[in-house]
């Protein structure tokens, strides 16, 4: 019999299955930890795979099958957060119906718990703003008179004094605020969707933010004490009422006042 | 006679082949007669009566009594809507939107319809219940005729005559040099309405050091606050937040962009069509917010074209750019605020804007 | 009897110290001439009386002051707030005091149909010809009344110092600003120094409750004044001629149908005040220099000045150290200024161009002064290219047209539109000049046929009755007079030679252009003013047509 000699590669065998131990060793422990913590992530992982389906659906086509955007089309959405998708979504903006100067407000094509399905996919690619809690939007105790004072020096200016919106350049506009609900209007200041700027909530706080959605709500719900509102347009409203409404109203006074005499039978 | 009106020329007695008025076509008769009740100085014994001008009763008897009808009716109604007036007055309070909202529409009805039955009335009884007529006055010539303006003419040189005042040229230059200035002081009474502007349009309150105020809040700034590319707000000078004398001219907007997307200069002054590096801290700029046109707050931000509009009258700004102007009537570019930070890491303007802001005025150069 | 007594006793207690029974019984017959559209300036005049009215209402009750304070009435949505003591007034008269809101809508809604009306009615003015001698002297009162209700508008609806009224305040700085050398003064004395200052609202107060006011008085007291004595005009008709008035009296029937008139403006005021709101200055907020909202326009007589300045381009000269800033002050002055002076020297000048210094008691149908009539158009669709313009953000926004677009349009609009109203507007009154012509050659077409023995259908036509064409019937252009010294018809009057002489007389001819009444066919101004064809003032009645109803087979 030879003496036992070692193959020639047995070290390395050796480091081999002890680096491939460690490597599922150390897999099996993390996944096993994983598995454990993901109980209560099931849920949301669940959410994230439908919303991860209805995206490729209705989204992928403009923003790409991974959220990175397509150039000239539509922006990546890595990064913009759950609030801005409930947002759009929700406002019915998204999905839009072509690509074109600025989306209208249209009725929603997916329903709320798709829309959180879809937010929470996003959310998990790049994490971003989320959408407010109930009572970051809440009304009460909010501060009317202050959220006047912030809308009209950072908001009227383009969606006017009473929220009915207003014209930008080329075509685009500030939409008027009569259908947004709360959690809308605050999604938009947070996200700044298209056009319109981003208040984070270190510049405009959820405090504030609060106080100005009250101003909005109220504004649009406050009754017309002088008549009809003409729209809330102002002056150009009036002007026209003015000259077809008053001063034609006159016109007919004086053209029946004037009317030449018609003679009487018995005359 | 010299106290005969203006209005209708001297009676007939002085001017006997002037028609004056008549009826229907035009007619030389001398007066005015619609019915002459009885041929003048015939029958004797009957009482003669006055001719008259105007018919007594209307045309249509029959039709006037059914209008008599719908005009007292007319008329009722307005009382009823005027009593209401002032008994909504009374039952209507205010001082809730609902309650004006109530009270506006009880009282502005009656009020409304107290007029307009008044008014519906009142034609229905004209052309329905006045007779109608038709007369023909005629007019007389504006221009007087040449013996009165003769005898004007006499009376205004007489009176200049005994004046003297034509024939003593002393008198005439005496008087006009003392009323000279009386003319003159009530427009320098006027000098107190307000300080001469010297240089204070030249300058705002923003100063080296002055931490620039979130509007509002009224909370000073830390770049890291205000993160976000796209973002944009209102910011005010610390103390002066409700001092609107300053603000008119000191209010500002400061907006965050993302790297890459402002075009800098490397110069410390504002160059055409850049914006000042050095007066910016991490991409954000900070623009006054008062328009160079006519001075409304230019402050509409498109956050993906990056233009700043003005809304009164659609000047456009570049806010990458230094906010140089794309369109609309302003001509000069939005003044880029010298910014930087301060020991606690607040946002401080570096000095004052290094050009006038707002609308441009006379003395105003080209830059400071 | 005893209302009988009493009026005697009362008038006789006056007359004993007037002297008025003279007077007041030819005020009392005097003739108004009855048409709709002598009515328009009264509707100004009870607009005024309504303004009045409801203006000492508000202003016992407004505060006109800018003093700070916090706002702790019933609007509750401004609760706390910081304002004027004028905002804060102007909030108490809408929720707090009866009739406050009603008071304040009443006098916006007059004063906005007091300026409605003073436009409708210096148009009818100017259209029929009105203002030609001798009432030249007010058609320039009814251009200075133009002027300061325009004024009187701005200041009033500047008083309850709210942000929209607030942004035009700015705007007018910006404009005062501006003006080449004394601009910056004229700023800091009105505002009392640096914008906005407190004193501009106690000064415009002043301005809109006392001194226009009483300037307002007096110069429609002499409109008024001067129409009396000079008694209206009349528009053509059977009987209606130069030397006299036909109509109804006074008293009874003008000061009815006037006062009746009174009322329906009251009426129409206050149920438009009832049924829709104005100047809610509640949902504007108060005035703040770093706040605007989007849709911002002035009252709508001031919209043109609005359009103005949006209309312009970025023009500034910067000369030796100072700005022209021409993008501000040329829309400020220039298109206010145009009109103005050219209402202004218009009836002078026609009267230089036509030589007519007769006097005119009847009005000219639009249509028989063409070229006038054209004219007035142009500058009506002037005003209302700016005006549109002043309104572009709210157009663009709910018509969808983008915003810069509208404003280039209306960049070329402003010049091309009045020249294209002028001619299309003048071709139109040829073209009824035209239709009358036929009229009164043809006579009338009844509506019934008739068949001929040879078969063929007819429509047959009645001639014009009396009243018919005397409506229609207008003098012939005017000559200019042949001046002396004109020896023969080949060498011109002296006041037609020369360069300027030339131009006066081919400005008659283009001024005088319409379609000849005495028959010529072919053409029209073909000289007929130069020959000396045209007749005198005297003459105003034309050849008719015979037109025979039975045998005249053209329709």
């Amino acid at each position: 019999m030879s003496a036992r000699r070692r193959h020639p590669l047995a070290p390395y065998a050796v480091v081999l299955s002890g680096l491939l131990l460690t490597g599922i060793g150390y897999t099996v422990v993390t996944a096993v930890g994983d598995a454990s913590a993901a109980q209560a992530k099931i849920t949301q992982s669940a959410q994230v795979a439908e919303g991860r389906t209805i995206f490729l659906e209705e989204c992928a086509t403009c923003h790409g099958d991974f959220a990175q955007g397509t150039p000239n089309v539509a922006p990546s959405l890595i990064g913009v957060g759950a609030a801005a998708v409930n947002f759009q979504v929700s406002t019915g903006r998204m999905p839009a119906k072509e690509p074109g100067a600025e989306n209208d407000r249209k009725p929603p094509s997916l329903n709320a718990e798709q829309i959180r399905a879809v937010a929470a996919y996003i959310e998990s690619l790049g994490g971003g703003p989320t959408v407010p809690t109930a009572s970051q939007v809440s009304q009460a105790g909010a501060n009317v008179g202050f959220g006047q004072q912030l809308f009209v020096a950072d908001c009227a200016q383009c969606h006017n004094f009473d929220g009915a919106g207003g014209a930008l350049t080329y075509g685009k506009f500030a939409p008027p605020l009569t259908k947004s609900t709360p959690t809308q209007i605050f999604e938009a200041m947070l996200t700044g969707p298209e056009a319109m700027p981003v208040f984070n909530n270190t510049t405009i706080t959820p405090k504030e933010k609060r106080d100005i959605i009250a101003y909005v709500v109220q504004t649009r719900e406050e009754p017309n004490p002088g008549g009809f509102s003409l729209g809330r347009v102002g002056p150009v409203t009036e002007g026209l009422v003015v000259f077809l409404g008053l001063l034609l109203a006159m016109v007919f006074a004086a053209m029946w006042i004037t009317a030449k005499h018609r003679k009487t039978p018995n005359e | 006679m010299s106290d005969s009106t203006p209005e209708e020329p001297a009676p007939q007695e002085e001017l006997p082949d002037r028609p004056h008025r008549v009826i229907g076509t035009p007619s030389p008769a001398e007066s005015r007669l619609l019915l002459a009740e009885t041929a003048p100085g015939s029958t004797a014994g009957l009482p003669v009566v006055k001719p008259r001008e105007l018919p007594a009763n209307p045309q249509d008897m029959d039709d006037a009594k059914r209008a008599e009808k719908i005009v007292a009716a007319c008329f009722i109604i307005a009382m009823l809507a005027g009593l209401g007036f002032i008994a909504s007055y009374f039952i209507f309070q205010v001082h809730s939107v609902t309650g004006v909202l109530h009270s506006n529409l009880a009282l502005g009805s009656c009020l409304g319809l107290t007029m307009l039955f008044l008014g519906i009335g009142t034609v229905v009884w004209v052309r329905r219940i006045m007779p109608h007529v038709e007369i023909t006055e005629m007019r007389h010539p504006m221009r007087s005729d040449p013996e009165a303006r003769e005898a004007f003419a006499d009376t205004f040189n007489e009176g200049a005559d005994a004046s003297q005042f034509v024939k003593r040229p002393i008198l005439r230059r005496t008087l006009i040099a003392a009323t000279v200035p009386v003319a003159i002081a009530p427009i320098v009474l006027l000098r107190d309405l307000g300080p001469l502007p010297g240089t204070s349009l030249d300058h705002t309150v923003w100063r080296k050091g002055l931490r620039l105020l979130n509007y509002g809040a009224n909370t000073p700034i830390r770049p890291a606050d205000f993160s976000s590319p796209g973002g944009m707000i209102t910011v005010v000078p610390d103390g002066y937040q409700n001092n609107f004398d300053a603000l008119a001219k000191a209010a500002c907007i400061i907006i965050k962009f993302a790297p890459g997307q402002v075009v800098y200069t490397d110069h410390d002054y504002s160059v055409d069509g850049f914006t000042v590096k050095n007066w910016t801290v991490d991409n954000i700029v900070c623009y006054s917010k008062i328009c160079t046109h006519v001075g409304c707050p230019a402050a509409l931000y498109e956050e993906t074209t990056h233009h700043i509009l003005c809304p009164c009258h659609q000047s456009t700004f570049d806010a990458t750019r230094g906010a140089k102007v794309l369109f609309g009537p302003a001509s000069r570019p939005l003044p880029q605020l010298p910014m930087t930070v301060d020991a606690d890491g607040y946002l401080v303007a570096r000095s004052d804007f290094t050009e006038p802001v707002g609308p441009s005025f006379w003395e105003r150069g080209n830059s400071s | 009897m005893s209302i009988d007594k009493a009026l005697s006793g009362t008038g006789s207690w006056l007359d004993d110290r007037f002297h008025g029974a003279r007077g007041v019984r030819t005020l009392f017959r005097k003739i108004f001439p009855d048409h709709w559209t002598f009515m328009l300036g009264e509707i100004a005049l009870y607009s005024f009386v309504i303004l009045l009215l409801s203006g000492t209402f508000l202003a016992l009750f407004f505060k006109p002051s800018m003093t700070d304070v916090i706002y702790h009435g019933s609007y509750m949505r401004l609760d706390g707030v910081h304002m004027s003591e004028a905002y804060a007034s102007t909030l108490n008269i809408s929720f707090d005091v009866r009739g406050g809101l009603l008071m304040r809508q009443i006098h916006h809604w007059a004063a906005d149909l007091f300026v409605a009306a003073i436009l409708a009615h210096m148009l009818r003015i100017f259209f029929t010809g009105a203002y030609r001698k001798p009432r030249e002297i007010n058609w320039l009162i009814g251009l200075v009344l133009f002027t300061l209700a325009l004024l009187e508008g701005l200041f009033g609806y500047s008083l309850p110092d709210d942000l929209l009224s607030g942004a035009g305040l700015r705007i007018t700085q910006g404009v005062l600003q501006s003006i080449p050398i004394v601009g910056t003064y004229l700023s800091f004395f009105l505002f009392g120094g640096q914008y906005p200052g407190t004193d501009i609202i106690p000064r415009m107060y002043i301005l809109h409750v006392l001194l226009i006011p009483g300037l307002f008085l007096a110069l429609i007291g002499a409109h008024l004044f001067i129409m009396f004595h000079q008694k209206h005009t009349q528009m053509p008709g059977k009987g209606h001629t130069n030397e006299n008035v036909v109509g109804a009296p006074m008293y009874p029937y003008f000061m009815a149908k006037t006062g009746a008139f009174f009322f329906f403006t009251f009426a129409v005021v206050a149920l438009a005040a009832t049924f829709a709101q104005i100047n809610p200055i509640w949902l504007y907020g108060p005035y703040n220099p770093l706040a605007i909202s989007a849709g911002s326009q002035p009252d709508f007589y001031m919209g043109f000045l609005e359009g103005a300045l949006r209309i312009m381009p970025a023009w500034q000269w910067v000369v030796f150290g100072h700005t022209f800033p021409f993008n501000v002050f040329i829309p400020a002055l220039v298109p206010l200024g145009l009109i103005m002076t050219a209402a202004g020297l218009w009836p002078f000048l026609e009267q230089w161009i036509t030589g007519d210094k007769s006097e005119h008691h009847v009005n000219q149908r639009p249509r028989n002064a063409p070229t006038r009539t054209g004219l007035g158009i142009a500058a009506v669709s002037f005003y209302g290219v700016l005006w549109l313009e002043g309104s572009n953000d709210v157009l663009a926004d709910h018509f969808d047209v983008p915003l810069y677009t509208i404003t280039w349009i209306a960049r070329f609009a402003v010049f091309l539109v009045p020249i294209f109203a002028y001619i299309i507007t003048k071709r139109i009154c040829l073209g009824l000049q035209r239709k009358d012509l036929h009229l009164m050659q043809h006579g009338v077409e009844t509506g019934i046929i008739r068949q001929l023995p040879s078969g063929e259908f007819i429509e047959e036509t009645r001639p014009l009755s009396d009243e018919e064409l005397a409506v229609i019937d207008r003098p012939v252009p005017l000559a200019l007079p042949a001046g002396e010294g004109s020896t023969s018809a080949d060498v011109p009057p002296p006041d037609r030679r020369g360069g300027l002489g030339r131009v006066k007389a081919r400005l008659n001819e283009l001024v005088q252009e319409s379609v000849p009444v005495d028959g010529h066919s072919g053409g029209y101004g073909n000289g007929h003013a130069q020959n000396g064809h045209g007749a005198t003032a005297d003459e105003d009645h034309a050849a008719i047509g015979s037109g025979s109803a039975a045998t005249d087979d053209e329709a």
